[in-house]
C-alpha cells in the first residue's frame, strides 16, 4: 500500500542517526582516520580541494569521511564551509615557473631544459588488480633520481615557443581587478579569468565530457599537450599596509598548457594557440580537460564559428557546477504534490474532453 | 460516514494524524504552543544560543548584499535583480534563494513561518524552519495570521496576508522566458525591450490545440505593467493572490542568483487574452477534513483500488477550521 | 577620535535596512528611524545609520559638496563602512545628501541601462520634515490608491525631476528620505505630482 512522507523532526532526526549509522559501518572494522584519507585517498582529496576552491587536505579529507566517500557531497561540505571564512584579499599570482616539479611532462618535445619527469603516475601502469594490497605489505621504496645538470631550472614549454613567436603571446598582466565568480553572478560574455575559474571549480566529469567532445569533431582545436607539471609553488599576499609581499605558504598544483594549432585570421599570422588548466593537487585529467575546453571557449576571441557545446559559454558555465546540477537534480526528490495535482486535474479535464470529441465524432459517423 | 473514514491508515483521529501532518515543534512549553509560536532562543546578545554562526548565518557583508539586491527588486517591480548568491548549507533547488532573502531580512522580532505546498510539516519545511530557530533564534509559527515572514516553497497561503506580513518565495527558475529562449544574453534583451511576444504565441499555441490554455502552475504575469515575471511553481491557482496584496512579496533564486520582488498593492496581471480569460483550477468537492470550499486540494490516494480523498493543501487554515468546528 | 558606529552591528544594520525597505516598499509611508548614533557634523544620524547599514566596498559612495568638505565625515565613512568615496555622481551606488535643497538634478546620477536598470544610484537625502499632508501626491506600486507627504525642504522643481525620473522606467534613481527620527522612499516606480 501506498504510504505518504511524514514529516516532521522525529523522521528527520531518525533518519540522521540512520546516517550516522551506515556512515560508520560494520563497527568491527576500525574506523579511518582523516589522515589516512589524506594520505591514501589523496588524488580524491585533490578533486574534492579544486572542486571545493579551497586547499586544505585534511578539511577535504574530513568532508570525504563525513560523505561517506561521496565526491560531489563533500565537495559541497567544503564549499559551504568556504563561504562562512572572512577574506582577507587575494593572494598574489603563483609563479608556475618556479614550481619544484615532481613530474613534468611534454608531449611536444623529446627532450628540453628540466628534462622529462615522469613522477607517480599510473601511466604505463598495467591495470591489473594488486592482490598484494590486500594485505597490508609495504611498498617499495622509490628510487633516488640522479640529479641532472639542469635540475631545478625548468622553464614552460609555452615560454620557449614564445621566444620564437610561435605561439600567441600570454596576454599581459594589465594590473585590472581580476572578477570573482563566488563574489559576483556570471554576467555573459564572461571572461576568460572567469571561465577559468568556473572550469576549475567545474564538475570534473562534466569538463572531462566536454573536452573529449572537442577531440571528436565538436569544436574541434587540434592540441598537443605542451606541458603538464605538477609540484608545489609558494603562495604569497601583498598586505596593504605593508605593500611588499609576504609568504603564506605552499600549495601543490597541477598546470596544464595545452598547445593548439591555429592558422591564422586576416589581422593575426598563423601561430599555436594556448589552453590552460590548472588544479590543486595532483588533478591531471582535470587540469587536461580544462585546457582543452578553455581553447574551444575562446572560439569567438580568434575569429572561430560558435557551433558546439564545448565553444558555447553560457551553456558551459551555466552546466558545470557539480553542486548547481546535484541540488537542480536531486531537488525533484522534494514534494511536487501541489504542482502535480494541477498537472493531474488539466490531464483528466484534456482525457474528457478528447473522449468528448471522439463520442461526437462516433456518433456523427453512426448517424452517417 | 465521514469522508476521513474512508482512508485505512488515518486511524481516529485522522485529522491530527495526517501524512505530512504530524505536528513538530512539540516539545514547546504550552502557551506558546497553543498560540501556535515557539518561544524565541536569544542570548543576551541577540545571537542564537549556541549555533556558533552569526544571527541568521549569513554575514553582514553578505546580507548587506542581499539588503541591497531587495531594494532594488522592490524599487523596479517584477525585474530579476542578479545578486552574489552563496553556497548555503543545503543543496541549491532546495530553497537557497529563499533562505538567503529571509536571512537578510529576519530581525530578532520577527516571527518566521515556513511552508512547502502549502504544509507547515513537509520535511524541507522543517528543515529550513530548524535552521533559522537554531541560527537566528527567532519565534516561528505555523499560523499564518502571526507570522511577519513567511517563507514558502509553491503555494500562497489561502488566509489573506496582511500589510504587516511579507512572503518570500523559493524559486527554481526566475526567468519566465526561459524555455522559450534558454540563453541569458537573449533573454535579457527581451526583458530591456518589453519584448513578450513569444510568451504570448506560446499561450496562444495551447488554446489553438487544446481550446485553453494548457499551464497550470508558474503560470507568467505581468507586474505593474511592465515586466513579465514567473511566479515561481506556484498553482496558477494562487495568481489571483499575487494581484494588489497587501504584503510584500521576495522571491529568491539562489542557484540562478536572482531575486524580484513585487510590492504590496501592485497590479499582477495573469497573462491571457480577451477572447480566452485567465481562470483557475476549481475543485468539484470540499476538502474531507474541514469542508472548506474554494481552497486548493491535494488529492491524497487512500488505497489501492482507486480511492481517493481530497483535503487542504494549507494545513494552517484546514486545521485552524477543524479546530473550530470541534468547539 | 572617531564616532562610534553601530552599537549594536548586527542588529542595528537589521533595523534600519527594515524600515529603509519598508519605506521603499510603501512610498509615501513615514517609518521611524531613530539610530543611536553621534556622526560627525554635518553627517545626519539617520544619513549615518543608512550609510552603515549599506554601503561597503563594493559601494562607490557620492557626497554632497556640504558632507565633502568636511574631513571628519570622509574618515568616518571610510572607517565604519570601507565604501570607496567617488566625486562623480553618475559612478555613485549611494549619494549622501546633506543640503537637500541643492540636490543636484537627478538625472546627474547612475540612472542604469536598460538590461541592468539596477546599477543605478541610490540617493539619500537628509531633510527637516517629513510629514503626512499636503505636498506630494504619490502613486505606483506599494501605494494603495495615492497617499500624500510633505517632505521638505526640497529643491526646485522637484516633482517635475520626479516625473522625468519616472519616465525612464525601469532606469531612474531612489530616493532614501530621511528627517530626524524617520524615513520615507520614493522608488522610480513611484509617480509623484504635486499637491
Amino acid at each position: 500500500m501506498y504510504v505518504a512522507v511524514k514529516g516532521g523532526e522525529a523522521a528527520i532526526d531518525n533518519a540522521h542517526r540512520l546516517l550516522a549509522e551506515a556512515r560508520r559501518g560494520d563497527p568491527a572494522v576500525p574506523e579511518l582516520s582523516v589522515a589516512q584519507i589524506r594520505e591514501q585517498m589523496a588524488l580524491l582529496v585533490d578533486r574534492v580541494m579544486t572542486e571545493g576552491s579551497l586547499y586544505d587536505p585534511d578539511l577535504a579529507a574530513l568532508a570525504l569521511k563525513q560523505a561517506r566517500g561521496d565526491v560531489v557531497e563533500a565537495v559541497f561540505l567544503v564549499r559551504a564551509y568556504r563561504t562562512t571564512l572572512p577574506r582577507f584579499g587575494a593572494s598574489a599570482p603563483v609563479d608556475t615557473g618556479t614550481m619544484a616539479v615532481e613530474r613534468r611532462v611534454s608531449a611536444t618535445f623529446k627532450d628540453l631544459p628540466g628534462g622529462q619527469v615522469l613522477g607517480p603516475t599510473f601511466d604505463y601502469t598495467h591495470r591489473l588488480v594488486d592482490f598484494a594490497l590486500a594485505a597490508d605489505t609495504a611498498s617499495e621504496p622509490a628510487a633516488e633520481a640522479e640529479p641532472r645538470a639542469d635540475a631545478g631550472t625548468c622553464p614552460r614549454v609555452t615560454d620557449l615557443l614564445a621566444q620564437d613567436g610561435l605561439i600567441e603571446a600570454s596576454p599581459p598582466d594589465d594590473g585590472a581587478p581580476v572578477g570573482d565568480l563566488t563574489r559576483e553572478p556570471v554576467d555573459y560574455p564572461a571572461d576568460r579569468a572567469l571561465r577559468l575559474q568556473a572550469l576549475a571549480r567545474g564538475d570534473e566529469g562534466f569538463v572531462l565530457g566536454l573536452a573529449y567532445s572537442t577531440q571528436r569533431g565538436y569544436g574541434r582545436t587540434h592540441p598537443f599537450v605542451g606541458e603538464i607539471r605538477v609540484g608545489a609553488v609558494a603562495v604569497e599576499f601583498v598586505p596593504e599596509e605593508l605593500g611588499f609581499a609576504v609568504p603564506l605558504g605552499r600549495v601543490r598544483l597541477t598546470e596544464c598548457q595545452m598547445v593548439n594549432q591555429f592558422k591564422g585570421s586576416g589581422a593575426a599570422a598563423p601561430q599555436f594557440t594556448r589552453g590552460y588548466g590548472l588544479s590543486f593537487g595532483q588533478s591531471e585529467r582535470k587540469a587536461m580537460a580544462m585546457a582543452l575546453v578553455d581553447r574551444a571557449l575562446r572560439a569567438e576571441e580568434l575569429g572561430e564559428p560558435v557551433a558546439s557545446p564545448a565553444q558555447d559559454q553560457e551553456f558551459v558555465l551555466a552546466h558545470c557546477d557539480s553542486l548547481q546540477a546535484t541540488g537542480f537534480v536531486e531537488h525533484l526528490k522534494l514534494p511536487h504534490y501541489v504542482d502535480f495535482q494541477a498537472e493531474l486535474e488539466l490531464v483528466r479535464r484534456l482525457r474528457a474532453e478528447f473522449e468528448r470529441k471522439t463520442e461526437t465524432v462516433e456518433m456523427q459517423e453512426a448517424a452517417e | 460516514m465521514s469522508a476521513t473514514g474512508m482512508s485505512p491508515f488515518l486511524g481516529g483521529s485522522a485529522s491530527r494524524e495526517l501524512p505530512g501532518r504530524a505536528p513538530d515543534d512539540a516539545q514547546v512549553p504550552s502557551p506558546e504552543r497553543d498560540r501556535g509560536i515557539v518561544a524565541s532562543v536569544l542570548d543576551a546578545a541577540g545571537n542564537a544560543r549556541g549555533s556558533g554562526y552569526n544571527f541568521a548565518y549569513l554575514d553582514e557583508g553578505t546580507k548587506r548584499m542581499i539588503r541591497r539586491a531587495i531594494l532594488k527588486a522592490i524599487a523596479v517591480p517584477g525585474y530579476q535583480v542578479p545578486f552574489a548568491s552563496r553556497e548555503m548549507p543545503m543543496p541549491y533547488g532546495w530553497g537557497t534563494g529563499g533562505v538567503q532573502v529571509t536571512a537578510a531580512i529576519l530581525g530578532q522580532s520577527d516571527v518566521l513561518k515556513v511552508i512547502d505546498q502549502g504544509a507547515d510539516d513537509t520535511t524541507n519545511a522543517v528543515s529550513i524552519r530548524r535552521f533559522f530557530a537554531k541560527t537566528s533564534g527567532v519565534a516561528t509559527t505555523t499560523r499564518t495570521t502571526e507570522a511577519t515572514v513567511i517563507q514558502t516553497r509553491h503555494r500562497i497561503p489561502e488566509t489573506p496576508l496582511t500589510e504587516g506580513q511579507i512572503l518570500v518565495y523559493q524559486v527554481p527558475i526566475p526567468e519566465p522566458l526561459r524555455f522559450l529562449e534558454p540563453r541569458e544574453t537573449e533573454t535579457r534583451q527581451l526583458h530591456a525591450l518589453a519584448e513578450y511576444g513569444a510568451m504570448h504565441v506560446k499561450l496562444y499555441e495551447d488554446i489553438s490545440r487544446h481550446g485553453h490554455i494548457a499551464t497550470t502552475y508558474a503560470y507568467p504575469v505581468e507586474v505593474a505593467g511592465r515586466y513579465v515575471m514567473d511566479p515561481s511553481p506556484t498553482p496558477k491557482f494562487d495568481n489571483p493572490k499575487m494581484d494588489d496584496c497587501p504584503a510584500l512579496q521576495l522571491f529568491g533564486a539562489g542557484r540562478e542568483r536572482r531575486i524580484y520582488a513585487v510590492p504590496p498593492y501592485t497590479r499582477v496581471r495573469s497573462l491571457d487574452f480577451e477572447d480566452h480569460p485567465f481562470r483557475v483550477q476549481e475543485f468539484t468537492q470540499p476538502c474531507a477534513l474541514c469542508g472548506a470550499r474554494g481552497h486548493y486540494l491535494d488529492e491524497v490516494v487512500t488505497d489501492d483500488s482507486g480511492g481517493r480523498m481530497f483535503i487542504c493543501s494549507d494545513t494552517d487554515i484546514c486545521e485552524t477550521r477543524v479546530a473550530e468546528a470541534a468547539r | 577620535m572617531l564616532a562610534p558606529g553601530f552599537a549594536d552591528p548586527v542588529h542595528d544594520a537589521q533595523g534600519t535596512f527594515r524600515a529603509v525597505m519598508d519605506a521603499l516598499a510603501r512610498p509615501g509611508l513615514v517609518r521611524p528611524l531613530a539610530p543611536f548614533l553621534a556622526p560627525p557634523a554635518p553627517l545626519t544620524p539617520e544619513l549615518a545609520a543608512v550609510a552603515l547599514a549599506l554601503t561597503d566596498a563594493d559601494t562607490p559612495v557620492w557626497l554632497d559638496p556640504a558632507l565633502a568638505e568636511a574631513a571628519d565625515v570622509a574618515a568616518y565613512l571610510r572607517f565604519h563602512t570601507g565604501a570607496p568615496l567617488t566625486d562623480d555622481p553618475a559612478r555613485a551606488a549611494f549619494a549622501l545628501v546633506r543640503e537637500s535643497r541643492r540636490c543636484p538634478p537627478l538625472g546627474r546620477f547612475a540612472l542604469g541601462t536598460p538590461a541592468y536598470p539596477d546599477t543605478s544610484t541610490t540617493l539619500v537625502l537628509a531633510l527637516d520634515t517629513i510629514t503626512d499632508g499636503q505636498g506630494l501626491s504619490l502613486s505606483g506600486p506599494g501605494v494603495r490608491g495615492t497617499v500624500r507627504v510633505a517632505p521638505g525642504p526640497l529643491p526646485d522643481g522637484f516633482a517635475a525631476q520626479c516625473a522625468e525620473n519616472r519616465a525612464d522606467f525601469p532606469l531612474g534613481v531612489d530616493l532614501i528620505l530621511t528627517a530626524p527620527g524617520r524615513v520615507a522612499g520614493l522608488p522610480r516606480s513611484t509617480t509623484v505630482t504635486e499637491a
